[in-house]
């Protein structure tokens, strides 16, 4: 084996509400939902209306900046609904789930004779192509391309992340027959990240250059990897490609089915017993969640997350699973007055600054509320960010290039290489409460627009 | 809460489009300072650090505290006085300066933030306490206000506020008040108060430890006595141990960077063996740390964030060449025997400077990796 990467830098933000390793299987909801806006950039063009019947693995919609690649229902059914928002932007395409699950029947291919395109082709067509995104910029992948390599991370290091390896338990032969198929996209050269000590049957798998981290979140981010085994340079397209997704292309390539089954935590400080339940992408949430939720007081309510704190999006109880997520966390809002707090010792916070207690105890878990602590002021304290994003980059001067629209400076100074989710810890610890995510998609969108 | 109440009742008034909306700038500073605000995430990070600015602040003031009283006494012996009665004498004679620091400083920070619909950033609250502290004790208080004036208006709002300004505000105010009324703030007086109260005699003024260091090559304290701060100085500045407490509590906190403050004593104290070592100087080159601004430049100005270097590689260099530059002015200029002031305000228009070639060296090592690789 090769030897460890050992990151010193990053932060593991110990949360209550980690999910016990028990698996729930969800019955069959009546709705699931496709979401354009769970990829970035993607400008939807529909290829259903209301009232179609589609199966798994029906397209429902493609996107007009990459016109192969095709979103596709996880179930079949009828298509039940296009939700719009402001002008008229497309929310999601729900569709309502038949009582006995048919998928589109696409032919079976022996991945080692089979060439190059007819892979391509075969996940295109079956929607599983979304699954392979793209870094620079973490869109999804041009069929196009020929991608110097694949970069897979076998775990998750965020925050009361599931973990993969009970996530995938059962899983080996599908795994197996993702990464050939990956391997058949990038020539031979694809890259699997497992976590020192709790590698799992992840690390058996054959064909993949294996690669073991050791560290803090976030160590599990596939772009930190990445930074460490093969960093991109100007020019360089490399794919990604989320572990659990790799079980689904196998599963395609092995049955010639659309089959989204998922498994995914539910987390968090306001969840009655967190643990894992077994779902189809695109699930409303109310599926999973629904009588979990511990019982608030009077005034207080919970913010339900698709995804981890840091990188998640916020979404309605009625809402849906969106396709990226591998967890649901559950945390109190954080609406509240807090009298003096900025000078109080504030026991129950949690903070790097030593100037909270919180770095005493260590082991202790905390229960964090979504409040800012605190007003949006200019960037002020110096040194703090760098100790949270392990890579040889510079990350203020990076952060003040993009606010300055410099493209030659971002160029120069890493934007290649991070997405919003490498960046997420320097959000968390901003004493300016800067938007960091939303300020490297803006300066990411402005590269893709200029290049 | 009642109090919470009171404010959600005049917040309507306060704010846009109220009737006091021209003051929301204002309230929202004392809403804030009441309160920790009710806002939520919106976008990206769904949980955030407990540290804000407010604290982040806070902090450094209370990392003043012990050198700020120790002032106070001070203050009270040097016109005679002892015990608690000194304490009380110096507190009651920096209590105007600190008052009209704050007022005028604060006064013209509402203006701008209320003119750029922003909120009053906590920036000040440091370089309100600080200014008193770096001046002599008799500095008139119309110049107190002229100097802050100056500081907050051309130090810093021209540049766009707090975390934009190139020089530490409360340096330029203390730079602008030396060199506009030189003569007033020159000789020997201004270092001891002139009030006559409490029982004060009039001091037995003398010229400070860096004075006769620079023109005897000696000093009437002995190097305890600097170090404890038993010696005419800036009200704040005199007590190197104090200073070494709060010190202490920047660094504990992480507030301040070691970096930075190590390296300006470092710097500082290279200088002064060299300077031994050729025979410029005949007292000790540790002398330099315990007399004058040197302690307190290091510990509390040169370590501001926002002038100082950002770059952890260039907070070294700009350190180390603070302290360096410090000693130099001192005893290669017979004009002007502190050098501390100008060491930091010169570096502070280099320190971009030492940033931008880090940075290119990263950014060139970034380059060269990617042409290794393939």
């Amino acid at each position: 084996m090769s030897k460890i990467i050992k990151l010193r830098k990053g932060l593991d933000i110990n949360l209550q509400g980690q999910a016990a390793e028990s698996l729930v299987d969800v019955p069959m909801a009546k709705e699931y939902a496709v979401s354009p806006l769970d990829y970035e950039g993607v400008t939807p063009k529909l290829l259903v209306k209301v009232g179609d019947k589609v199966k798994a693995g029906t397209p429902l919609f493609f996107d007009k900046n990459n016109t192969r690649v095709l979103y596709c229902s996880p179930v079949s059914g009828t298509v039940s609904a296009v939700n719009r928002g402001e002008k008229r932007k497309i929310l999601n395409v729900t569709v309502a789930a038949d009582a006995t699950q048919e998928s589109e029947q696409f032919a079976t291919l022996d991945i080692q004779k089979a060439s190059r395109e007819d892979v391509i082709e075969m996940l295109l067509k079956s929607g599983l192509w979304t699954m392979i995104l793209q870094r620079p910029y973490g869109i999804v992948a041009n069929p196009a391309d020929q991608p110097k390599a694949v970069f897979v991370s076998a775990f998750d290091s965020a925050p009361l992340a599931p973990n993969m390896n009970f996530v995938l338990k059962g899983q080996k032969e599908n795994l197996q027959k993702g990464m050939e198929v990956l391997s058949k996209l990038a020539a031979g050269n694809v890259h699997l990240s497992v976590r020192a000590n709790a590698e799992g049957e992840m690390a058996a798998l054959k064909g993949v250059n294996l690669h073991t981290f050791e560290g803090k979140h976030p160590v599990g981010n596939v772009g930190v990897q990445i930074h460490h085994i093969d960093p991109i340079a100007k020019g360089d397209i490399v794919w990604t490609v989320n572990i659990q997704d790799v079980a689904a292309i196998g599963r395609l390539f092995a049955t010639g089915k659309v089959d989204l089954t998922k498994v995914i935590a539910l987390t968090g400080s306001e969840v009655e017993k967190p643990q894992y339940y077994r779902i189809i992408s695109g699930a409303p949430v109310s599926s999973i969640v629904a009588g979990q939720i511990k019982k608030q007081a009077e005034g207080d309510s919970v913010r339900i997350i698709s995804g981890n704190v840091l990188t998640g999006k916020k979404v309605a109880a009625d809402g849906f699973v969106s396709a990226t997520a591998n967890q649901i966390t559950v945390i109190p809002e954080g609406d509240k007055y807090e009298m003096l707090g900025w000078i109080a010792p504030r026991f129950g916070k949690f903070s790097v600054s030593r100037s909270y207690f919180s770095w005493l105890c260590p082991k202790k878990q905390y229960k964090l509320d979504t409040n800012l602590n605190g007003g949006v002021r200019p960037f002020v304290v110096t040194g703090l960010f760098e100790e949270y994003l392990p890579m040889d980059i510079y990350p203020m001067y990076l952060f003040k290039a993009i606010i300055a629209n410099d493209i030659d400076k971002m160029e120069n100074l890493g934007i290649y290489e991070i997405v919003e989710e490498d960046v997420a810890l320097c959000e968390f610890v901003d004493p300016s409460k800067t938007e960091i995510q939303q300020l490297v998609r803006d300066g990411i969108n402005l590269m893709i627009k200029e290049c | 809460m009642g109090l919470r109440k009171i404010v959600d009742n005049m917040k309507p008034t306060f704010s846009e489009g109220g009737k006091f909306g021209f003051l929301a700038s204002t309230f929202d500073a004392i809403e804030t300072f009441l309160f920790v605000p009710n806002t939520t995430t919106k976008k990206g990070a769904h949980v955030r650090d407990a540290i804000d600015m407010k604290r982040t602040m806070f902090f450094v003031v209370l990392a003043l505290i012990p050198a700020f009283l120790f002032g106070c006494y001070n203050t009270g012996s040097q016109v005679g006085l002892e015990g608690f009665t000194a304490l009380m004498y110096g507190l009651v004679r920096v209590l105007p300066m600190l008052a009209v620091s704050y007022v005028v400083g604060l006064g013209i920070e509402i203006i701008y933030a209320q003119i750029r619909k922003e909120e009053v950033a906590e920036g000040y609250f440091v370089t309100g306490f600080l200014i008193p502290m770096i001046m002599p004790v008799s500095t008139p208080l119309w110049m107190v206000a002229l100097g802050v004036a100056f500081a907050v208006i051309f130090g810093k709002e021209v540049f766009g506020g707090t975390g934009m300004n190139i020089f530490n505000p409360a340096l330029v105010a203390r730079a602008f008040v030396f060199f506009a009324f030189t003569p007033q703030m020159s000789g020997e007086k201004v270092w001891f108060s002139d009030w006559k109260m409490m029982g004060a005699t009039d001091a037995t003024t003398g010229a400070t430890a860096l004075e006769q260091l620079a023109t005897k090559g000696e000093m009437q304290w002995s190097a305890m006595d600097a170090f404890l701060g038993f010696i005419p100085g800036s009200f704040g500045e005199t007590s190197t141990l104090c200073i070494l407490i709060g010190a202490a509590i920047l660094l504990y906190t992480g507030i301040a960077s070691w970096r930075t403050m190590l390296s300006v004593f470092v710097g500082g104290l290279a200088m002064g063996y060299l300077f031994q070592a050729v025979g410029l100087t005949e007292y000790p080159a540790y002398y330099h740390l315990l007399v004058g601004g040197f302690a307190f430049g290091a510990v509390f100005m040169a370590t501001d964030p926002v002038t100082s270097a950002q770059t952890n590689t260039g907070k070294y260099i700009v350190g180390f060449m603070t302290g360096a530059l410090a000693v130099l002015v001192r005893v290669v200029n017979p004009a002007y025997p502190e050098g501390m002031m100008l060491a930091i305000l010169f570096m502070n228009a280099l320190a971009p400077t030492v940033d931008y070639f880090v940075v290119e060296a990263n950014i060139n090592r970034r380059k060269n990796r990617i042409k290794t690789v393939k």
